[in-house]
């Protein structure tokens, strides 16, 4: 198993208690692991949380933490993917002076070549949403910013693993 | 007032009475069968002490002289025992002074429960008086925590607090709980948690996996045992001892392990570890395969990881599974319980004695008797040595005694040289190396077994880290006997600063008071100790009181403990001197 820092998305399945959130990432702090991006949300289980972490350690560590992730008593069960195994998403959302989207022609092209959406417009500023890689996110953190950008903001990664994680079959066992 | 109604359940009828959420909280302790309790009073748990007051009949408490010093008697209680400790603190001060305690029961995964109370839930947040996130600061150093701010909700925290304690791997939990919830009324009923969906406490082996086990151990013409506290918390010391018997292995101890089989055994072969015995050191790197059982690998036992039974196969058996490849790579990995595994693969191990292993142990043994234990426990210089103080513990104890040791030279050497016939025998802060650790652990072991001999092995400096519980001692006339091997030094700081520091004693050096003074201001027995004439007839004279006692032993200033695998060495390269 390789000792190399590499990207894992960490998933955890857990029970949707407070103070959770602190328990777990406390077991990245001990180790001094900086938390790329993290995100949670409910999962495809009623009453069950979802974390997403993405994390840059060696997959040697991965493991080692998975184990102590998963010793925590509210924890159901958890993962960890390399991207390859993944299909992840980020979001960024950009808020942009109104005047630029008519004196810049330029920006309406990036905005169509993008992909992203316009999710409002108001007199002083419009307001961008781009979903996709954090290298398409940022590519265009990149072009708008020559124009000047009011807000930006990006939100942690999200992601489904290809395989299944059968954490129905694990809590239907459990309650048996 | 006190009603009682009985309300339906869609399924069945449940009995409730309307009670406080505070009297909740001392009926479900008694619930569990908690019947001693450790603690200190304050104004967020006063309604609490004020159930607990009526109660008393049924829950001893017993105010400690400081919240840490409960925490440690709890543990000590508990790992007696083998019940959960309880600790109860106040909020904000009272609930940070049991962080030392509760991280020390964390990584010694000791079972306890500690409830602290916490300011009214609507001052949660405001800086109030007394106030403290105290949950989010033993977070880290908690098996399991939780905030309880409605009465309706302490009875299933508490029952899910004891179950988590104690069940799987052990380990202490905190429950909070906000003033109001403490004074409002609720229908109490108590049911016992027996599992939590998201919780595995003991995982379970195949029998391929036991199977495979056995072949390695069969086939192994060096095997090897090192276990921990796992055989003592999972009570497999019955199963461990016949299991290394048929497979005549030579098996050595962590320090928690300490006492799991009587240390007379024939196939006890010491301590490993920094300070271990000299054989079981050098031969972890000479053995082919390596059964661990219950312990973790801990870098005070391995030395230089990457040198450590690189030759080995390593079996390991575990109840944690985030213990297995933590630190040492495991061929073979049989999870689950100590007790039932051990059973298992009993019948698929071979009969077998080794004898030509057994006695390289013994020609090793030799070489650390000639030039270690002989001097420690049979010296001819003038200072007393702390071995000898042991060797005349054991003699009048005859090795049924609960020894509670401190942390430091004197610990080492408690655990080098007490005679064992016991199992939980050995109490000491391993994992966390807790200084002030061993007078309140007494305490709480002394209650625990009142009818055995509880003594206290305690450094000069650890001892004055929590000397105020002479005061709990005294309080409760609990029959411990508190030894002081007095070196005035901290004496395993210089004993480093001497080895490794060229001698620069940076703040070792100890000015000590009278500390039989203070024992007899305790209205103590008390007796100091400077010449080895005086030994013998003071250990016995302790040993024969029926009361509390104190005995300070002046020992030699700068006598170091060896064997010794430096910090960062390999356990091939242990030290004799």
């Amino acid at each position: 198993m390789s000792t190399e820092k590499e990207l894992f998305t960490v998933s955890v399945y857990t029970e949707n208690n407070i103070g959770l959130l602190n328990r777990i990432s406390a077991i990245f702090q001990r180790r001094h692991i900086n938390i790329e991006s993290l995100n949670t949300s409910p999962s495809e289980i009623k009453g069950v949380s979802r974390f997403t972490i993405v994390v840059y350690v060696s997959e040697v560590n991965m493991k080692k933490i998975i184990g102590q992730i998963e010793k925590q008593v509210e924890v159901i069960k958890a993962y960890y993917h390399k991207d390859e195994d993944t299909i992840y998403q980020v979001s960024g959302l950009f808020k942009i002076k109104s005047d630029l989207l008519f004196e810049e022609r330029q920006i309406q092209n990036i905005i169509k070549e993008s992909g992203a959406r316009i999710v409002t417009v108001n007199k002083e500023f419009f307001v961008l949403e781009k979903t996709g890689k954090k290298e398409e996110v940022e590519l265009l953190y990149r072009e708008l910013s020559v124009f000047g950008i009011m807000q930006f903001t990006r939100s942690g990664r999200i992601s489904v693993t290809k395989d299944e994680m059968k954490i129905s079959t694990m809590l239907a066992a459990f309650s048996n | 007032m006190r009603t009682q109604t009985i309300t339906k359940a869609p399924s069945e009828s449940k009995i409730t009475e309307r009670i406080s959420g505070s009297e909740a909280v001392v009926r479900c302790l008694i619930e569990e069968g908690v019947s001693t309790i450790y603690g200190y009073p304050g104004g967020a748990i006063m309604p609490v002490y004020d159930e607990l007051f009526k109660y008393q009949d049924q829950i001893h408490h017993v105010l400690t002289r400081h919240e840490q010093g409960a925490t440690h008697a709890a543990q000590g209680y508990a790992r007696v025992s083998g019940k959960v400790g309880v600790a109860m603190a106040t909020s904000g001060p009272g609930a940070t002074n049991l962080i030392t305690g509760i991280a020390d029961a964390q990584i010694d995964s000791t079972p306890m429960v500690c409830i602290t109370g916490q300011v009214p839930s609507h001052l949660l947040g405001s800086d109030a008086f007394q106030e403290t996130d105290i949950v989010g600061i033993s977070t880290p150093v908690t098996k399991w925590n939780c905030q309880v701010t409605r009465a309706e909700d302490i009875p299933e925290v508490m029952a899910k607090a004891f179950y988590i304690a104690k069940s799987g791997r052990p380990g202490p939990v905190l429950v909070d709980i906000t003033k109001d919830a403490q004074f409002e009324e609720f229908d109490f009923s108590y049911e016992k948690c027996e599992k939590i969906r998201s919780y595995n406490p003991i995982p379970t082996s195949s029998e391929e996996t036991l199977k495979a086990a056995a072949d390695l151990i069969n086939s192994a013409k060096k095997p090897f045992v090192v276990w921990g506290q796992g055989v003592i918390l999972g009570e497999a010391e019955e199963e461990f001892q016949t299991f290394i018997e048929k497979a005549g292995i030579p098996s050595a101890w962590t320090i928690l392990g300490a006492s799991a089989i009587p240390t007379s055994h024939p196939l006890n072969v010491g301590m490993v570890g920094m300070h271990g015995n000299y054989a079981p050191n050098i031969l972890t790197n000479e053995c082919d395969v390596l059964i661990a059982i219950g312990m973790r690998f801990d870098d005070r036992v391995t030395g230089r990881l990457d040198a450590y039974a690189k030759q080995a196969k390593v079996i390991h058996f575990e109840i944690d599974p985030a213990e297995v490849d933590k630190n040492v790579k495991t061929d073979i990995a049989v999870l689950g319980d100590a007790k039932a595994n051990l059973a298992k693969i009993l019948p698929f191990i071979n009969s077998n004695s080794h004898e030509a292993w057994h006695q390289q142990f013994k020609d090793l043994y030799k070489v650390e008797y000639d030039k270690i234990i002989d001097k420690d426990l049979f010296p001819n210089k003038e200072g007393l040595t702390m071995g000898e103080v042991l060797k005349e513990i054991n003699k009048n104890t005859d090795g049924k005694a609960v020894v509670v040791s401190d942390v430091g030279q004197h610990q080492m050497i408690a655990c080098r040289y007490a005679d064992f016939k016991e199992s939980k025998s050995n109490i000491t802060s391993g994992g966390l190396g807790t200084m002030g650790f061993c007078l309140p652990a007494a305490i709480g072991a002394k209650m625990a077994v009142p009818e055995r001999e509880v003594v206290a092995i305690c450094g000069d400096g650890g001892y004055q880290m929590t000397i105020q519980e002479l005061g709990t001692i005294f309080q409760q006339q609990l029959a411990v006997k508190i030894v002081v091997l007095n070196n005035d030094f901290l004496g395993m700081v210089r004993q480093w600063q001497q080895l490794f520091f060229d001698k620069r004693y940076a703040s070792t050096e100890m000015i000590n008071p009278d500390f039989v003074a203070i024992a007899k201001g305790y209205y103590l027995n008390a007796r100091k100790v400077t010449k080895r004439e005086e030994l013998a007839d003071a250990v016995a004279e302790m040993i024969a009181s029926k009361e509390p006692y104190f005995l300070e032993v002046c020992v030699e200033k700068e006598d170091n403990v060896f064997p010794m695998i430096p910090s960062g060495a390999s356990v091939s390269e242990v030290r004799l001197e």
